[in-house]
């Protein structure tokens, strides 16, 4: 069999099967119940940070700034 | 530093310079010398704002501030690239019915149709992705940008790009791939350009607060990778001297085409598709106050796209060279697109649930509501026309052509219009737009031009199709080619007065983002008051 032959099998076959597996394990990972509270937490990210940085040190003022 | 910029920019003029001298044809002389003034001009800005920058904030200083600048300069770019890119796009709609608008060389339907389709969606598209993610990235990783004036330089980097690009179609510089058509010295530095961009977006992403990287980054960060993975390898091409502008291909034959359309349709993938996705993740649950409906789907949503789209391509390649099990594999992957497709869509639109009312006082939010039920339509519309029964009698027709509009048009369009709608008070600290009545009539204009575009292309489209394959009882075609193209004439108008209404809305658009930026506000009544009991 030729190379072209070989992969094109290796493809639909071993390739196939592996990408559907990772594929597979990575929709049950999001599905986990235990994330509940992280997912929400993470779809609050939007709200948390609109005007500043978040602070690294510490910063007295919190009045909205314009970026520069 | 800056010294040495300056000796940089001045030795690249110089070295364009000679390179214009020395050209073997007009169009890279035209563009080396475009190169030359445009490093001459930073150059000279340069020198000018030498000694400011020394003076500039301390570095924690700014640290403490978003980078906001360079999201201004990407809100007007977006603004201005829309306008060139539609305007263009009606002129061709106009070319196509009323072939006297040709003129002949620079600026017939050849030339103007890769401007227009560069201008949409890598000008247009491009600076709205690009200045959208700045803004994202920031917000959602409570960071500044990083690589201090990369941002800049990735800015200007593209502009340059663009410009490039669209005055080499005009003079005919083209390498002859769809979506593709830059050659190769343009192809490199937009290379260059892309690296840099994708350094202040994942630079950004290792310094984040937040602990956890928002879902809009990770589409934006797919879309940022995957179009520097499909540009290098569509673009390996060998110059026929590095003194002339034509370049050809490294691949031949069926080979080259496949790479082109793996290239053709993962940019609407990943540039048209994953990016706008990570503007449609940020920006209506900011716009609706609420977070997303759910972020399991979005996640499986995203990883989808990730594993589906990229097989997609050859159904633009049915009944062709290509082997038959790559055809029926490209078929296959874009039928099951479905699915992550319409999650994605249900996952927006459900985002205003508990808050419909919106649709009726928010004109930014109908905007976005409607780019992503248009997304749904394209999505559903687009595996359907690859399934190869169909492809049969949609391929090279219009019925291709109204598909990437109502795309194009409907959902890239429409979000990145309530994007930069969203962005422009914000930027500029004004309490609101100048008038939120305008953006209800823009919402208006294009919506009617999209239906008026994508109708009367359908219809153009099947009967195209149609009359291609009619034979007569001797087995002979019943139409010559030239009677399918008057066939065709009527639609050819209703579609460029669809573009025209849409082209309208933008040049409202333009007026109001104008008006905001100079802080003007419009005295005028808020929209859906109380409406008056009926008597």
């Amino acid at each position: 069999m030729s190379t072209y032959d070989t992969l094109r099998h290796f493809a639909d076959s071993w390739g196939l099967l592996f990408m559907l597996l990772i594929f597979l394990a990575v929709v049950v990972w999001v599905l986990r119940p235990g994330a509940r509270t992280s997912y929400s937490e993470q779809a609050d990210i939007p709200f948390k940070h609109e005007d500043r940085p978040a602070p690294t040190a510490k910063r007295a003022d919190k009045t909205p700034v314009r970026g520069d | 530093m800056a010294m040495a910029q300056v000796g940089g920019l001045f030795l690249i003029a110089l070295l364009a310079l000679m390179g214009s001298v020395k050209a073997h044809d007009t169009q890279f002389a035209v563009h080396m010398a475009l190169v030359a003034i445009i490093a001459l001009a930073a150059a000279g800005w340069r020198l000018k704002t030498m000694d400011v920058s020394v003076k500039k904030t301390a570095l924690q200083d700014r640290e403490a501030h978003y980078m906001d600048d360079v999201v201004r300069a990407g809100a007007i770019a977006t603004m201005f690239w829309a306008v060139i890119g539609l305007t263009v796009g009606v002129l061709i709609a106009f070319q196509l019915a009323f072939p006297h608008l040709n003129v002949e060389p620079y600026l017939n339907f050849s030339r103007l149709r890769p401007l227009h389709t560069s201008a949409v969606i890598f000008a247009f598209g491009g600076n709205a992705l690009i200045c959208t993610s700045f803004y994202v990235v920031q917000r959602t990783t409570g960071a500044r940008l990083f690589g201090g004036g990369l941002p800049w330089f990735v800015f200007w980097g593209y502009q340059i790009f663009i410009v490039l690009a669209a005055t080499g179609y005009l003079l005919g510089v083209t390498q002859s791939k769809e979506y593709a058509e830059p050659e190769w010295y343009i192809d490199l530095w937009l290379t260059v350009v892309w690296v840099a961009y994708l350094i202040v977006f994942l630079g950004t992403l290792v310094k984040r607060k937040e602990p956890h990287i928002y879902v809009a980054n990770w589409f934006y960060l797919s879309f940022i990778v995957t179009i520097a993975m499909l540009h290098v390898v569509n673009n390996l091409a060998v110059p026929v001297s590095f003194l002339g502008s034509k370049s050809y291909s490294a691949f031949a034959g069926v080979q080259d085409a496949l790479t082109q359309w793996w290239y053709g349709h993962n940019a609407v993938g990943f540039f048209l598709t994953a990016g706008f996705l990570g503007m449609m993740y940020y920006f209506i649950p900011k716009q609706a106050e609420r977070p997303v409906y759910s972020y399991r789907l979005s996640i499986v949503h995203f990883w989808s796209l990730i594993f589906l789209y990229i097989w997609a391509g050859p159904h633009h390649l049915h009944y062709t060279a290509l082997p038959d099990w790559a055809q029926t594999l490209g078929m296959v992957f874009s039928v099951m697109l479905w699915m992550p497709s319409w999650g994605g869509m249900i996952n927006g639109l459900m985002t205003l649930s508990g808050a419909w009312d919106k649709l009726r006082t928010d004109p930014i939010i109908r905007m976005m509501v409607i780019a992503v039920a248009f997304y749904g339509m394209s999505t559903f519309e687009g595996p359907m026309m690859s399934i190869k029964a169909v492809n049969s009698l949609s391929h090279y027709t219009d019925w291709t052509i109204g598909h990437v509009h109502s795309g194009a048009l409907g959902w890239v369009g429409m979000i990145s219009f309530g994007a930069v709608y969203y962005l422009v008070p914000r930027l500029w600290m004004r309490p609101r737009l100048y008038s939120v009545r305008l953006v209800s009539w823009h919402f208006w204009l294009a919506t009617i031009g999209i239906v008026l575009y994508a109708a009367s292309m359908w219809v153009s489209g099947i009967m195209q199709g149609l009359m291609w394959r009619e034979y007569n009882a001797e087995g002979f075609l019943v139409y010559s080619f030239v009677e399918t193209v008057a066939a065709m004439h009527p639609y050819y108008i209703i579609r460029g007065l669809g573009g025209v209404m849409y082209l309208t809305g933008a040049l409202i658009m333009a007026f109001n983002i104008y008006k905001t930026i100079r802080g003007d506000l419009r005295q005028e009544k808020p929209m859906g008051a109380a409406v008056e009991p009926a008597e």
